[in-house]
């Protein structure tokens, strides 16, 4: 084995703050695909909560990998793969630092948050979790955090509780405490919700559900790329996230675990890689982080995400949270000056850089189309997986526009002037 | 060019849905949803003597799924079964006299791919049009 070991995270790169960031209208530069055009118009791309764009110096390194070092990792003897290797590993120690993880091998890579959900589900959940056993779970939940554990109250007859939203888009914390009074194994909640932008009070949440000996688990798809997210402050026992929600590319995600709860997990998937000896009938676990990265990883996109966790670094992650918080007080602001647009979710200080509306009766497949052809602005329209939540608002769908580091306040007058004219075509 | 989408006509099938509701005692029903826009939509025939005597249609989607489906409720009543089990995409685009781009095939499509589900299952035609088969 010629991997890097384990390194113990000893500096904290987001206690440098910079004092400000680059201005966002400095920073579409440095995104390629910003300088394109959609139906000869530029593109304006307010989707980014789905899969955010990819800064040059993450498609660059990635293509340096292919160009100059690429091999298999953690096998070979000669310079390259040991090249590739420590540059994957490498990428393991940036991300272990920005989410101030204690050892870098309580970040294992995965295919993306869903596949870290599964992993714990099926790993802990399968050795963890027995029939009646409780998880608790919220009515906010993306697919990605409600479909595993379904599946694992399944196989172990486990039963499963949800927080209700209430109307203002909150998670219902009273309903919280009392399900924690019947001492559930385990808690799953989203950090934010993908669609009403709700940022949930998960310092206190965790708290309280170790104080009836429940596991925690993160959702942290939509809180890693746009705040300071940090997993011994918070004191999470699993947090999982993606990627390419946070300039990253597609293909991995991570899952952070407590080292004693990863230690004692079974694997999840078999075969190179994971295994320390192998026999015909039985075989033994390599380390962690290891153990739970079977085949060949996605090499080039640990090498990208960690140019992306530099960039974010870079920018300083309290500027990106500040720069989403002012782009959707404006937004909130101009969206609400358009008759007949309903806005979901809480105000600006409880939320981050999503918001979801629906306008009069024009369907958001629609108001998506007309925004695409007219203005070539890019939002999403649907129940964004998360249809429980859908139904807990009786909608069918919703319309979405989401924010990140590149999004200028012009981004959202062409949303507006777009709404505008969906509201002319449909004689509104 | 987008405006072709949301000609009046489309618009008042939209708003203005023909056909709308459902049959008490349908002879033949059949719903079905689009997974990546949550587009509902069901459909009832009476079915007399082999030909469609009343038709009724519940969903929720967008303009395109709803006044095609309005659209296709108007052009079935009447005939016989086999001339609706003829019926195919194209008959769908010809109704609409819209570009239908590959994005919005599937909303276009969902009210004949549900009528023929709904011939099928009271098996009045063979299932023959493959549902995952839109584009």
């Amino acid at each position: 084995m010629s991997t890097s070991d384990s390194v113990t995270v000893t500096t904290m790169d987001h206690t440098k703050t910079n004092s400000a960031m680059r201005t966002a209208a400095e920073i579409r530069k440095d995104f390629p695909i910003l300088a394109r055009q959609v139906h000869g118009k530029p593109l304006i791309y307010l989707d980014s909560t789905s899969s955010s764009q990819k800064p040059e110096a993450v498609i660059e390194a990635m293509s340096t990998y292919y160009e100059m070092y690429h091999a298999n990792v953690h096998r070979g003897v000669y310079e390259i793969s040991e090249e590739a290797t420590a540059r994957m590993e490498k990428a393991r120690v940036k991300v272990a630092r920005f989410i101030n993880a204690h050892r870098s091998k309580q970040v294992i890579f995965t295919r993306n948050t869903t596949e870290s959900i599964n992993l714990v589900a099926y790993s802990w959940g399968n050795t963890n979790i027995s029939a009646g056993d409780l998880i608790v779970l919220t009515e906010m939940e993306h697919h990605s955090n409600l479909v595993p554990w379904q599946l694992l109250a399944q196989r172990t007859g486990a039963r499963l509780e949800f927080v209700p939203v209430t109307d203002e888009g909150l998670l219902n914390l009273d309903v919280y405490e009392q399900l924690l009074q019947q001492q559930p194994k385990l808690v799953a909640f989203t950090h934010m919700s993908n669609v009403l932008g709700t940022i949930n009070p998960v310092q206190e949440m965790i708290m309280h559900a170790h104080a009836v000996g429940a596991i925690a688990l993160l959702d942290a798809a939509q809180s890693v790329p746009h705040m300071h997210v940090d997993v011994q402050a918070l004191d999470i026992d699993f947090l999982c996230f993606s990627s390419h929600k946070m300039l990253g590319p597609t293909g991995i995600g991570v899952l952070y675990g407590k080292r004693d709860l990863l230690e004692a997990m079974p694997p999840f998937m078999g075969g190179g890689d994971m295994i320390r000896k192998v026999g015909l009938r039985e075989s033994t676990w390599n380390d962690l982080p290891w153990k739970f990265e079977a085949g060949t990883p996605a090499i080039a996109e640990a090498v990208g995400l960690g140019v992306a966790v530099d960039y974010l670094n870079t920018l300083g992650m309290e500027n990106v949270f500040k720069h989403e918080q002012d782009i959707t007080a404006y937004a909130l602001e101009q969206l609400q000056t358009i008759p007949g647009l309903t806005i979901y979710g809480p105000d600006v200080t409880k939320r981050g850089g999503v918001v979801s509306f629906t306008l009069a009766d024009i369907h958001p497949h629609d108001l998506a189309s007309i925004l695409d052809q007219e203005m070539g602005v890019a939002i999403r329209a649907g129940h964004h997986c998360a249809q429980p939540l859908m139904e807990r608002y009786s909608l069918a769908a919703t319309a979405r526009a989401s924010f990140y580091v590149y999004t200028v306040r012009e981004d959202i007058d062409a949303l507006v002037q777009g709404l505008r004219k969906a509201l002319q075509i449909f004689n509104l | 060019m987008s405006m072709d989408y949301y000609r009046e006509y489309i618009l008042d099938h939209y708003r203005n849905p023909r056909n709308y509701g459902k049959l008490d005692h349908p002879d033949a029903h059949a719903e079905d949803n689009n997974p990546l826009c949550g587009d509902q939509l069901a459909i009832d025939l009476q079915v007399d003597d082999d030909h469609i005597t009343e038709v009724r249609f519940q969903g929720r989607g967008c303009a395109i799924s709803q006044a095609a489906a309005s659209m296709l409720s108007e052009m079935i009543e009447g005939k016989t079964v086999e001339e609706v089990v003829q019926l195919g995409k194209d008959d769908v685009l010809d109704a609409l006299g819209i570009p239908i781009s590959p994005a919005r095939t599937k909303c276009a499509f969902l009210s004949l791919r549900v009528l023929h589900r709904s011939l099928a299952l009271a098996g009045l035609e063979k299932p023959t049009m493959d549902d995952e088969d839109d584009q």
